[in-house]
């Protein structure tokens, strides 16, 4: 195997062990917490939020190719599919769709 | 050992009209192509989502890797994005710890904790007995992670006819999926706030500090919306 190969796979091994590390790690505690306390719902809340935060900056300040849309297009594409969502009794499908081919369109023909 | 029933149950939360399969496959195409992109080949392509299994981290360890960063900088800059996924087993585990379960399932199948499995999890746990409910998301993990897989080997194949419109539009269906789980998880006060004040704070302390705003920005909006659910 060459240098760059072996590199591939060590730099695949560190990111997985990082991953994993938070999992094992929530194993670890969840042993000791009941579902019913108050530390568990304060968790539940963390986890809620921090995925809210995850999310809403992968739409604010997106990495990689969606970078290279606008922002109001963004928020317009994302604000489109949840009103989608909710008319069509949560309907998961369309609005997923819809929401990639809307922000392919949009990109072009409103971009500069 | 794995009572199949709960498992399959579990397994066909891929198939229907709020299946996660779109959503990850599309992000998983993107990374498969992202990943041939930068030098990986097949198998290691393959290895990579098989092990990590995580969008965020997967998208900065190619970042880091085209880069050049150290091996100590992918370990530190991964662990610092997927570092949700600690709050996420915390505020899941304990609703699927039984007794009677091996204690070997929960450590293995800790590994398909991610986004769309929990949410699938966390809407789903109260209709499946206790007893059965860490079969039931060993299920689930399977199948999504199965599509992710699956998806990441398409992208793979597929990159040289993907073009940029196609790779955009691929990126927001996932933000938009996520999205449309979290509202529809929105059924008490507390996790309402939690999720709404999360994403304002999430991006308002991306200013502060790029790496850590989603720490940031999730602890304190949780913990906030946490005590104003608990003494209002």
């Amino acid at each position: 195997m060459s240098d760059i190969s072996n590199n591939i796979i060590l730099v695949i091994l560190v990111t997985s062990f990082a991953t994993y590390l938070s999992r094992f790690l929530g194993v670890v505690s969840s042993e000791k917490i009941d579902e019913t306390s108050k530390i568990f719902k304060w968790f539940n809340c963390i986890a809620y939020s921090v995925l809210a935060a995850l999310i809403a900056r992968m739409v604010v300040f997106p990495a990689g190719e969606l970078a290279e849309s606008a922002i109001f297009i963004r928020l317009f594409v994302v604000v489109v599919s949840v009103v989608m969502f909710l008319f069509t009794k949560r309907n998961l499908v369309y609005p997923t769709v819809a929401s990639a081919i809307m922000l392919a369109i949009l990109n072009n023909y409103l971009s500069i | 050992m794995i009572n199949s029933k709960y498992f399959f149950q579990g397994f066909k939360s891929i198939k229907g009209l709020d299946s996660p399969a779109l959503a990850l496959g599309a992000s998983f195409i993107a990374i498969g192509a992202l990943l041939k992109n930068i030098g990986f080949n097949l198998g290691q392509s393959i290895f990579s989502t098989f092990l990590t299994y995580a969008l965020p981290g997967s998208l900065v360890m190619a970042e880091s890797f085209l880069i050049g960063a150290s091996l100590i900088n992918i370990f530190l800059a991964v662990w610092l994005v997927n570092i949700r996924l600690y709050p996420m087993t915390v505020s899941l585990m304990p609703l699927l710890l039984h007794k009677s379960q091996p204690r070997w399932k929960y450590y293995l199948s800790c590994h398909f904790i991610a986004v769309s499995a929990w949410l699938i999890m966390k809407s789903n746990y109260q209709s499946i007995e206790k007893k059965h409910r860490i079969d039931f998301w060993i299920g689930i993990g399977t199948g999504t992670w199965s599509v992710a897989i699956v998806s990441t080997i398409i992208g793979f194949l597929a990159s040289d006819y993907l073009n940029k419109d196609m790779m955009i539009g691929l990126a927001i269906v996932n933000p938009v999926y996520f999205t449309c789980m979290m509202v529809g998880a929105m059924k008490s006060l507390q996790i309402s706030l939690s999720i709404i004040l999360g994403a304002i704070l999430g991006p308002a302390f991306f200013f502060i500090s790029p790496e850590w705003s989603i720490l940031y920005g999730g602890v304190s909006a949780g913990t906030i919306a946490y005590y104003v659910g608990e003494f209002k």
